[in-house]
Order: C-alpha cells, then sequence, then structure tokens
C-alpha cells in the first residue's frame, strides 16, 4: 500500500469525554518516533460509544477497529502492529463487521463515524448531494410528494408526519418562509442529534435546503442548545463550507435558486425544544410556550410560514429523494415508516446509536444490542422517550418500538432514547424527579404546568414520607389528570407519564 | 433605578450590539458575546444593550432572566456542570453531585465571584451513554468517577497556576 495509513480517530463530544484527544496525539507522537508517515482522520463516531474513543486503521481489506484505546495503550498498539491490522487486545476486526454495528440499518447515519465531517469531496463521494442535486430538479409539489410518500415522521419526538407540514407551508401564502431546524436536544437519554451534527454536518444542511426548495423558503436557521460546544462549532464550519461550495447561495449551482442558514445558539432551556417556544427564542424573546393555532407553517418565525423540523427528520430527506420514497418507506412497521435512530443510555454495557428500522423490540434494544447493564446488576426498568416518556417495567420489554404500539402502552417513542435503570433505582424518587424537572424548566406561561409541578412534587413527598397516603394518591391522580388535559404543551402535558407510569408498575416503591 | 454604566465597558459592548447590527432577535447572541467577554451580564451592560436594540431594560432583564446559562453576578474561576438528569442518574451522578458538593464545599447554585470552584446542575450534555458526565468551560468529560472529579479539579488548579 503507498503513501501513509489512514488511522480514524473520533473527534465526537462523546469519544472526547473519554480522551479522543489525548490518544489522537499519542498515536502522532508514536507514529513520529518511529518514523512512520500516517494521516489522522477526526471522523464521527460509529456510535459504539463503549469502545471509544475508537481507533480505526484503514487496510486494503477494510477498516479495523480498536477500542477502547487509551494514550496509553497507543504503544502497544504499535508493537502488535495495528498499522496493518494487527492482531492486539482491543482489535474488534472489520468495524462493518462487529454485530452491534453489523445488525443496524443505517440510513440517517449511513455517513457518520464513516467520513471527515468536515470534507464536502469526502461527503459527496459517500452519497451526498444526490437528493439535492434531484431536488433542484423537481418541482416543489414534487418534493413534498416525495416525503409524504416516504411516510417520514417528525424525529422530534411528536412524530407529526413530516409532508403533511411541509404541504401545508407550500400552500401558506407568502414571499418569506423559513425553515428552522430544531437541534435543542434536551431529552435526557438522547445524543442522535449532536452525533449527527458533529459527525455528518452536510447532512443537515442539504436537507434543509431541500425543504427550503419544498416549501419556497430561502432562509433557514438551525437553534442548537447551547449544551452542544463542539457541534456548535462543526455547524458553523459547515455552514462556511457549503456556502463556498455555492450550495448556499443567492444562485445555487446556477439554477436561480437561493438559500441561506444562520447558526443560533439556546441558552439553557429545556423548554426551547417545544417548537413555539424555540421561535420566541429564534426572535430573541423568553422561550415562551404559545398559544396553537396559529400553527408555525402557517403562521411562525416573524409570524411568517415555517417549517419547524428535528435534525435528525431533515437529514433524513437527502436519501429519501436520492433513493426514491419507497426505498425508505420499506423500512419499518405500520404506519411507522423507516428507520429511527434509537440511543441506549443510562446503565447499559454497550450503549450508543443503534439505527434500525421501526418494530425492533425494546428487549432486543436493550439485550441484544445493549447487553443488559453496565454495573451487572439486573435492569428494573427504562424510561424510553426522554424525561417526559415513561417507565418501563422488564416484563413491558416486548412491546415493538413504533409510535403506535408505544402509544397503545402507555409509552411513548419520542426522539429514541433508551435510558436503562437497575435494579437499585428507587422509582418514587423518579417520579418526584420528574415533577422537580417540570418545576425548573417549565416556561410559566399556563398555571397546570407552572403550579401543578411544585404541588405535584409536594405531594409526592407526602406519599413517600407515608401521610395520608389515600388522599394524596388521589389528588396526585387528579393532579396528572389536570396536568395532561390542561397544559399548553407537552412539558406540563406529559410530565404525568413517568410519575404515574412509575407509580403502575412500581407500587412498591411508594411506601405504605 | 439608576444604573452606572462603567464607562470602559461601554465601547466593547456596543461593538458587540453592532457585530449583531443591533437586531433585537439577536438578543441571544448578543448575551452568549457580552457572557464569554465579562463572565455575566451587568446592570449596566444590560442598560447599553437595550439601548443598542431599541428595547426596553424590562424586556431585556426578562430575556436574561429566563435562560439559566445567563448569569447577572460576576462567576466563579470555573463552573463545573455536573449533569443531573436520568441518564446520568441511572450511573450515580447524585452521588458524584454530593460528592462534588463535599469535597469543594459549596453548593449547587451561584457561587461567590472568584470562588475556586462553582458548581450548576446541568440537564443533559448529550453524553448518555458514558455518564456521570460534567462539563467545564466547553470540555466534556464522560464516566467521571469521583477519582476523575479530583484529577480534574486539579488539574483546573494546576493550570491556573501556570
Amino acid at each position: 500500500m503507498g503513501g501513509s495509513v489512514k488511522v480514524y480517530v473520533p473527534c465526537d463530544a462523546a469519544a472526547l469525554s473519554v480522551g479522543a484527544d489525548e490518544t489522537a496525539a499519542a498515536i502522532a507522537a508514536a507514529a513520529k518516533k518511529r518514523n512512520i508517515k500516517i494521516d489522522i482522520v477526526r471522523n464521527g463516531s460509529r456510535g459504539m460509544l463503549w469502545l471509544e474513543p475508537l481507533v480505526e486503521v484503514a487496510t486494503p481489506d477494510g477498516r479495523i477497529a480498536y477500542g477502547p484505546v487509551r494514550a496509553d495503550d497507543v504503544e502497544t498498539l504499535f508493537d502488535a502492529g495495528f498499522l496493518s491490522g494487527g492482531d492486539h487486545t482491543l482489535a474488534h476486526g472489520k468495524t462493518e463487521d462487529i454485530a452491534y454495528f453489523a445488525n443496524q440499518q443505517r440510513l440517517t447515519f449511513m455517513r457518520c463515524g464513516v467520513i471527515d465531517p468536515l470534507d464536502l469531496s469526502d461527503y459527496e463521494a459517500h452519497g451526498g448531494l444526490a437528493g439535492l442535486r434531484k431536488a433542484l430538479t423537481m418541482a416543489p409539489e414534487e418534493i413534498v410528494d416525495a416525503v409524504t410518500a416516504s411516510g417520514l415522521r417528525g424525529r422530534g419526538g411528536a412524530g407529526f408526519p413530516a409532508g403533511v407540514k411541509w404541504k401545508t407551508a407550500l400552500a401558506a401564502p407568502g414571499a418569506e418562509k423559513y425553515i428552522c431546524c430544531n437541534a435543542d436536544e434536551g431529552d435526557s437519554g438522547t445524543f442522535a442529534d449532536r452525533m449527527l451534527m458533529e459527525g455528518d454536518p452536510f447532512s443537515l444542511l442539504e436537507g434543509m435546503v431541500i425543504a427550503g426548495l419544498a416549501v419556497g423558503a430561502e432562509t433557514g436557521f438551525i437553534y442548537i442548545r447551547s449544551e452542544y460546544p463542539h457541534a456548535i462549532r462543526t455547524m458553523r464550519r459547515a455552514v462556511e463550507l457549503f456556502s463556498s461550495a455555492g450550495w448556499l447561495s443567492d444562485d445555487i449551482t446556477g439554477g436561480g435558486k437561493r438559500f441561506d442558514i444562520h447558526i443560533r445558539v439556546g441558552a439553557g432551556a429545556y423548554i426551547c425544544g417545544e417548537e413555539s417556544s424555540m421561535l420566541e427564542s429564534l426572535e430573541g424573546k423568553r422561550g415562551q410556550v404559545k398559544v396553537k393555532p396559529p400553527i408555525p407553517a402557517i403562521s411562525g418565525l416573524f409570524g411568517k410560514p415555517t417549517i419547524v423540523n428535528n435534525v435528525l427528520t431533515l437529514a433524513t430527506t437527502p436519501i429519501i429523494l436520492a433513493k426514491g420514497a419507497e426505498y425508505y418507506s420499506n423500512f419499518g412497521d405500520g404506519k411507522s415508516r423507516g428507520t429511527q435512530p434509537f440511543q441506549l443510555a443510562g446503565d447499559i454495557a454497550r450503549g450508543g446509536l443503534v439505527e434500525t428500522a421501526f418494530g425492533v423490540t425494546l428487549r432486543e434494544l436493550v439485550e441484544t444490542f445493549g447487553g443488559g447493564t453496565r454495573s451487572g446488576i439486573p435492569v428494573r426498568a427504562v424510561q424510553a422517550g426522554g424525561p417526559l416518556g415513561a417507565y418501563i417495567p422488564a416484563s413491558g420489554f416486548d412491546v415493538a418500538m413504533t409510535y403506535e404500539a408505544m402509544a397503545a402502552d402507555g409509552a411513548m417513542l419520542g426522539h429514541g432514547g433508551v435510558v436503562v435503570f437497575n435494579d437499585s433505582v428507587d422509582m418514587a424518587r423518579q417520579a418526584r424527579f420528574a415533577m422537580e424537572f417540570c418545576e425548573i424548566e417549565s416556561c410559566g406561561k399556563c398555571t397546570p404546568c407552572r403550579i401543578g409541578a411544585v404541588r405535584g412534587k409536594e405531594v409526592i413527598d407526602r406519599i413517600i414520607a407515608n401521610e395520608s397516603r389515600d388522599q394524596n394518591f388521589e389528588i396526585l391522580s387528579d393532579l396528572c389528570g389536570l396536568m395532561t388535559d390542561a397544559s399548553l404543551c407537552a412539558m406540563g402535558g406529559l410530565t404525568p407519564m413517568p410519575v404515574q407510569s412509575a407509580i403502575k408498575h412500581f407500587p412498591e416503591d411508594f411506601g405504605g | 433605578m439608576v444604573t452606572l454604566i462603567d464607562t470602559s465597558q461601554e465601547p466593547l459592548i456596543r461593538e458587540i450590539c453592532d457585530r449583531h447590527q443591533n437586531k433585537p432577535d439577536e438578543l441571544l447572541e448578543i448575551l452568549h458575546d457580552i457572557q464569554a467577554t465579562d463572565g455575566y451580564i451587568s446592570d449596566g451592560a444590560l442598560k447599553i444593550v437595550a439601548d443598542a436594540l431599541n428595547i426596553s431594560r424590562a424586556e431585556a432583564h426578562g430575556v436574561v432572566s429566563f435562560y439559566h446559562d445567563f448569569r447577572r453576578t460576576a462567576p466563579p474561576q470555573a463552573t463545573i456542570k455536573i449533569c443531573r438528569a436520568e441518564a446520568c442518574q441511572a450511573v450515580g451522578s447524585e452521588e458524584l453531585a454530593h460528592y462534588a458538593e463535599a469535597t469543594l464545599n459549596t453548593k449547587f447554585g451561584d457561587a461567590a465571584e472568584g470562588a475556586d470552584f462553582g458548581l450548576k446542575a446541568v440537564y443533559c450534555l448529550g453524553n448518555c451513554a458514558l455518564g456521570p458526565a460534567m462539563m467545564i468551560d466547553e470540555t466534556l468529560y464522560g464516566r467521571v468517577t469521583p477519582e476523575r472529579f479530583d484529577a480534574v479539579c486539579e488539574d483546573q488548579r494546576t493550570n491556573r497556576r501556570q
């Protein structure tokens, strides 16, 4: 093999959090010491986070994985000849043959961890820009129809059909429209948006331009939470590169279409993941929820028709256009079409990102992919769908991960987060935390959420203290019903879900 | 209320507002920039921003106070943000939080100006498979044990001495 060997060391924030920079520096130093020329590529993460820092070496047979590689493992890797795929205790063979990875169906994340995130030619060589090129030859209605036919639903959590939203915005009159990408991924247990922005930022930009072409918008905003500094940096750089390559301009590739994208940074408010709150925040205001209607597709940012979609929703549209709606809709189950990037988190042996068709069971995710708990203590519960999602006991793990099956079980899929708790978890404490979190993060606009969360926390405290249990359970039940029915948005409306599921499935934890 | 403007600060704040074309919709960006420079949003800074953007001080204050990120008082030397959300709770973040409070002899919340370390609870840093997670400035740490916590604090102190 001529030239220098390519060595991949992720620059994903999760990999950095366990020493990827130190590992990369140690590899560079060791190669220099040995006078070997190598080319270190800082890729995104493959999503096998328990193996991070996951170092890959490009060999004629494919990329060979080593992990987790700490800086002080590097000398022994060189001694083992890892640059030609040599065996080592940290070796896992070909990356793409690792069962965790091989058993996934990667569509949205097809390039994440594979390419150099900020190399546009690498992006294009791996299928990037094909969707946008196609979209440039299509009428807006045709683009919307393709997205509708693909069955793509909003990946932020609500699962609203993307095509319907786009159609509404397309039909809305007005010369000025906006595409707003919701990258305020605040749900605990979720990190797919972050991984995608850090590992394949151009796919999001491509998706936003496609959305712009589809509805006649010329300006896009990406609202990224401030807790994601790495993603913010990568996206800002990606916008510059995409722009200088002509894909964001007043005349995209000379076809007379224009689009521009601005990055905006949140300021630590969970509620800004709610779309109307995010739009207020984008206008420089307090992120308070607004009453709907009007829906944003009719009257959104600055009162103009606005598409608000999650990172994953937008980043999935390029592949739908490139490969056709049918290709995408052939994955999935029932009305949940396509693939969902699930995120395995909490006390889990093999935590990370698993993108697979809807319909996989929770048990397969937790046990087959995840390998049970990291601590070795038996699994007791999973919280699916973020802090507003239900706690599911191990006996309920055979549920299929689709929007419909989860809802039928009193749970929700949300943004695809799966947080595993071991047997030591105190479910009364988790229920109390759900109320406390709502108290901390409520925007304060509506009373059921603002006051209900505080009262809910107090009532749970009384139950835990064994004060007038029957009455307090009744009060809590009333309160949960009121919050569900009368809150303005999902924050207050869904906080009862973790609370009531905890009581239902784990009554023994509530004293008495 | 009379707010005295620090005249040495004014040109800088004006420059930041100008960089954002004095647009009210860029208020969050402006506040982030000011905080990155000054460490917090002072009364004087707030007044200048309100003036530059042609909004009321009350509106500007309403925005500053809504978001957890913005501070109205000078920060400690370093703020350690510990994730206290569910995925990290599942792997012992509450124990870490209590350990941090005990070793640093401080409570979560605003630490005094210039204090050695301040502790801030955050709800998710997006590192949910490698918790407990924490962040100092823009550096993210995963699988933080008490030992690693101590080592990171010690590194911070060493860096300051240099």
